[in-house]
């Protein structure tokens, strides 16, 4: 671990002046991923903005009936809220299949969209990486690759992302809420959020240097049948090997977004178009630029049969 | 003492202590935190650590960066110019470096280097942040080698091991040709990682040319004299201690580059150094499990008797590396005429292959087991009755040889029984329950009951308490509380007046924790030592004959008698020393263990997701010193087993020559949500040919064909047979019916 400053931020205004001033700076809030990055040296950053106090830790219905839940909110109290067990279940299965209760009681809103990929070339300086080390190689590539991606993926990069809340976000159509450090505030839909890693793996997301994430909105609740299946090794504490989530409405139209297959999580409005043809139809748009690894050709099948199966319990 | 012939009734057959299901004696040390493990002799916290020593300085080891070559440079200034740092020890500045005869690869390495994150360096700083910090400022230049990191490429290149040669009984080709129903197959097990909870960790403090080593490690002997091999100095002058242990599985049978850096580290800089091996580091510079192929020929009669059988199994090494013995369960198991067993070694560049609990069976079981599963299919027969008709009361390769003790037949039946076996449906597929496919899987349990002189020193002192020294280990077997209960019982004193002192080199030699031999051996030399100071004891006490003297609750009585225990020490205190030698019973004998798992499992019908849903383990290993603890070990390695069928695999790379998945999130071993329900059950039966305590090993055979057993399973829920391990989901997936 490199030495660095830090710091308690006592604003949102604080903070992202500090981390206009210091560049390379880094917010740190639960740490659960940041400070294994940190001992690793693969995250050396010279100053961190502790963004815990600022009391970005609130859960609001919003005036259209949405929900606002503040950046530093814990992933165990988002999954235990009432109106978000009520009204977006989607959104507390997928926490609830995440990691395990400790790692949960830390981790936050915003620090879960922004958690690294767990490619294990990435977390091995001795290792090529695009991603850690721009220009290296992607050794996943034609390497141990089972875990990787076969969508959005590139020459560059076959990494996932690892998140199950934010495959669930997706599907719930979330608004990503910054506060810039001059001052601005913007509003990023979910789905532009994270980047497609092409030749620069080592950029994924629209964060601008010094932009905190205050809040993820949703829309008002979606209504419908909402099934997480989060497939895995082992049955708990693993990330995903495929993870599907679906919402689907009464009269049989509805929403799918995939997890454990892509740089981020991945939807396609238009293969939701598909549902009333069925499971294989809409996995059959899914995945018409899948490109996949020998190690993770699977994956393909594996989604067609889960995202059945998540169907199948969505409609009982 | 001589042990060469069964053994007669002696006082631990009482079992008013031995036998008792106890708690852990070190229970309440190790759940309040004040049991020092290695890393933990410091300041504040000195768990017997000599006052007065300095505080310790930190080392944090540099693993090499690529799998084979040479170090083309080195250049260590920036790490020395950073802050709190206080030496950088490497190949060249460490001195002339010898190798313990149980290392194959160095401990310290350059400018050669022989696998991938081989230490070559260690920082020593004021504080761990700083040495891991400077570590990272070295930087190395390396000629990188081509070497060969794939086991399916090199395995015709294997070579049968000098110490292995094949084994064959009678014309196995004919034999096998002629049978009435054959199966033929090859089974691949991976490369395995002991992912002990502890880390490998060792601290050293010198007093001139005098090392005193605090370590993790299972055998405190062996560690000893490689050290003093490896420092190029005499074992007397150095004293290593072991006390408490976090899991060690086979990793720490031997002293790896934690203890050989520490002990160069700390003489570097006239200063305690301590060392833990970061767990990124620990996958690729240790030791582990090695991956094989085997082939497995079966040749039956219709009605299910074994007449030919062939086991060979293929595996890598560095070069002076052993092989990993797979076939040698093959050798006793089963009957049959016809038998051929064959090991082949070929050389692999990838880090050491070694011990890892149950070396040998484990894997070989995994193939063995399933094959046994087909060929009951392949007859029509119920695969526990094909196990029980190839039943054999004798050493197989020598018929003069019967088995001390073998209870495989008993131990099925009872497991059937209690599993509700018949209810199982013999046809793959056919069992659902809501998303799952259900199914049934049985396979053998069997480890051989190696034996090793062990050694203790008794102590009745003058308050009456007792004090047992021994360098035995506890990795969380409960070796203090089994060897408590040894000498308990054969002192006539409640437990609580006894203190155990286990793993420190001062103490006399024992058999250390390996092979299962452990409990069956420290104990055998504890009830040797307790032996001798009976008679003191008697002797002082004034009874003549000491073999007829009883001691019970804190008396000592013959010929209507009766004295009490202290009365022995009022004036002074009484030491008692020996070694129990094992003396021919185990060539006269085939001293082996057996059980049988039964497993139900689930198969997710869409994602091919599989969960076990209940274990039971029955298990025959003579007494059963301490039936808590032994379920602990039983239940522990039924969960290793777990993590075998289903998921642990070091994957390597055979571009890069490493494992990739190197840390507890990338190496998966079972958590608990994956284990719901776990039986175990001991077939009495104590065995007077294996040693004065009639106790076998016990903490390997819960491992030995659990994952068959699951593999079995799975193909009773599936229909898909799996041959390569783990059996993770996608190799189910394609072979699966649509789900409905």
């Amino acid at each position: 671990m490199k030495p660095f400053t830090y710091e308690r931020a006592g604003s949102p205004q604080a903070a992202v002046a500090s981390a206009a001033a210091h560049p390379g700076a880094r917010f740190i809030a639960g740490g659960t991923n940041l400070l294994d990055l940190m001992k690793l040296e693969i995250e050396t950053p010279a100053h961190l903005i502790d963004v815990n106090g600022l009391g970005l830790d609130q859960i609001e219905g919003t005036a259209d009936g949405g929900l606002r839940i503040g950046a530093l909110v814990r992933n165990s109290d988002l999954a235990a809220d009432a109106r978000v067990r009520r009204d977006y279940a989607l959104l507390a299965r997928a926490l609830l299949s995440g990691a395990s209760g400790q790692l949960r009681n830390r981790a936050t809103t915003a620090g879960n969209l922004l958690q690294r990929t767990r490619c294990p070339y990435f977390y091995d300086s001795d290792l090529p990486c695009n991603k850690r080390l721009p220009g290296s190689g992607c050794a996943a590539l034609g390497g141990y690759s089972r875990q990787h991606a076969i969508l959005g993926v590139s020459e560059a990069c076959i990494a996932a992302h690892p998140s199950d809340m934010a495959v669930a976000l997706r599907a719930l159509d979330a608004v990503v809420e910054t506060l810039r450090p001059d001052g601005s505030t913007r509003s990023l839909a979910l789905a532009d959020f994270h980047r497609l890693p092409g030749e620069t793996p080592q950029v994924e997301h629209a964060l601008e240097p010094g932009e905190l994430i205050v809040a993820v909105t949703l829309p008002p609740p979606p209504g419908g049948r909402h099934v997480y299946r989060k497939v895995r090794d082992r049955a708990s504490y693993a990330f995903a090997l495929v993870a599907v989530a679906v919402i689907v409405q009464p009269d049989g139209r509805g929403r799918v977004a995939l997890g454990g297959v892509a740089p981020k999580p991945w939807r396609l409005e238009a293969a939701e178009a598909e549902l009333p043809r069925g499971a294989s139809a809409v996995a059959t748009a899914l995945l018409a630029e899948a490109r996949t690894t020998r190690e993770n050709a699977y994956k393909t099948l594996l989604v067609e049969r889960t995202l059945a199966a998540a169907l199948a319990e969505a409609r009982s | 003492m001589k042990f060469d012939t069964p053994s007669a009734e002696n006082p631990t057959d009482r079992l008013r202590v031995v036998g008792q299901p106890v708690d852990r004696i070190d229970g309440p040390l190790k759940t309040t935190g004040r049991a020092p493990y290695a890393y933990e002799h410091h300041d504040g916290f000195t768990g017997g650590f000599a006052d007065g020593l300095a505080r310790p300085a930190y080392g944090h080891v540099l693993g090499a960066g690529i799998a084979r070559g040479r170090i083309r440079s080195f250049d260590a200034e920036a790490a020395r110019r950073a802050p709190g740092v206080l030496a950088v020890i490497s190949a060249d500045n460490a001195g002339p470096l010898g190798q313990g005869p149980r290392n194959t690869a160095k401990l310290l390495g350059g400018p050669r280097i022989e696998h991938y994150h081989q230490a070559i360096a260690l920082v020593v700083a004021e504080s761990f942040e700083q040495a891991r910090a400077a570590a990272r400022l070295i930087r190395v230049e390396y000629a990188r080698e081509a070497g060969e990191f794939d086991l399916a490429k090199v395995r015709d290149s294997g070579r049968a091991p000098q110490d292995e040669p094949d084994r064959r009984l009678g014309d196995f080709a004919a034999a096998f040709a002629a049978s009435a129903v054959r199966i033929d197959a090859v089974y691949r097990t991976p490369d395995q990682s002991h992912a002990m909870m502890e880390p490998h960790a060792s601290m050293a403090a010198w007093d001139g040319d005098r090392l005193t080593l605090w370590t993790s490690n299972q055998m405190i002997a062996w560690g000893r004299a490689d050290l003093a091999k490896t420092l190029g100095i005499r074992p007397e002058q150095i004293r290593l201690l072991s006390p408490y242990i976090g899991g060690g599985f086979g990793g720490k049978l031997f002293v790896r580059a934690d203890a050989v850096l520490a002990a160069l580290g700390a003489r570097a800089i006239g200063r305690p150094v301590k060392v833990m091996l970061a767990r990124p580091l620990v996958f690729n510079n240790t030791t582990h499990r090695p991956a094989t192929i085997q082939r497995i020929r079966i040749g039956a009669t219709a009605d299910g008797h074994i007449h030919a059988i062939a086991h060979e199994s293929w595996c890598g090494n560095l070069p002076g590396g052993s092989a990993e013995t797979a076939t040698q369960q093959t050798q006793l198991l089963y009957a049959g005429a016809h038998r051929l067993s064959a090991l082949r070694l070929a050389t692999l560049d990838l880090p050491e292959g070694n011990a890892m609990r149950a070396p040998g069976e484990a894997p070989g079981l995994m193939a063995l087991e399933i094959a046994i599963d087909e060929l009951a299919e392949k007859l029509g027969l119920d695969p526990v009755e094909l196990r029980i008709r190839n039943d054999t009361p004798v050493d197989p390769h020598d018929p003069q040889r019967r088995f001390s003790q073998r209870q495989l037949v008993e131990c099925l039946r009872t497991g059937a029984a209690r599993f509700g076996w018949a209810q199982r449906n013999p046809v793959p597929g056919r069992t659902r329950a809501g998303r799952w496919l259900l199914g049934h899987g049985v396979a053998a349990a069997f480890r051989n009951n190696l034996v090793m002189k062990s050694g203790a020193r008794v102590r009745l002192g003058r308050d009456a308490r007792v004090t047992v020294e021994t360098d035995m280990t506890d990795i969380g077997t409960g070796s203090y509380t089994v060897i408590a209960q040894t000498a308990a019982e054969m002192l006539g004193v409640p437990l609580a007046q006894v203190d155990v002192r286990l793993g420190d080199s001062d103490f006399p030699v024992s058999a250390g924790s390996g092979g299962q031999w452990g409990g069956n051996c420290s104990t055998a030399g504890v009830y040797a030592a307790c032996m001798r100071l009976r008679e003191q004891i008697a002797q002082r006490l004034g009874f003549r004959d000491a073999a007829a003297v009883r001691f019970a609750d804190g008396e000592v009585q013959a010929g209507g008698r009766v004295a009490p225990l202290a009365d022995a020490v009022r004036d002074s205190e009484l030491l008692a020393e020996d070694s129990i030698e094992f003396a021919g019973l185990d060539r006269k004998y085939q001293q082996s263990t057996f059980g049988a798992h039964f497993v139900e499992v689930g198969v997710d019908a869409a994602t091919g997701e599989t969960r076990v849903r209940r274990m039971l383990a029955v298990c025959a290993a003579g007494r059963i010193l301490n039936p808590k603890t032994a379920r602990s070990q039983v239940i522990g390695a039924m969960t290793m087993g777990v993590g075998a069928a289903l998921s642990e695999a070091l994957h390597v790379d055979p571009r890069l020559g490493c494992f990739v998945n190197h840390d507890l999130a990338g190496y998966e071993v079972p958590v608990h949500a994956d284990i719901p329900h776990q039986e175990v059950i001991f077939l009495d039966g104590a065995d007077p040919v294996s040693s004065p305590m009639k106790a076998k090993g016990v903490g390997e055979l819960g491992l030995c064909g659990v994952a068959a057993a699951i593999a079995n399973a799975v193909y009773n829920a599936t229909g898909v047979r799996v041959r390569d391990y783990p059996l993770t989901l996608d190799k189910l997936l394609g072979q699966m019916p649509a789900p409905g």
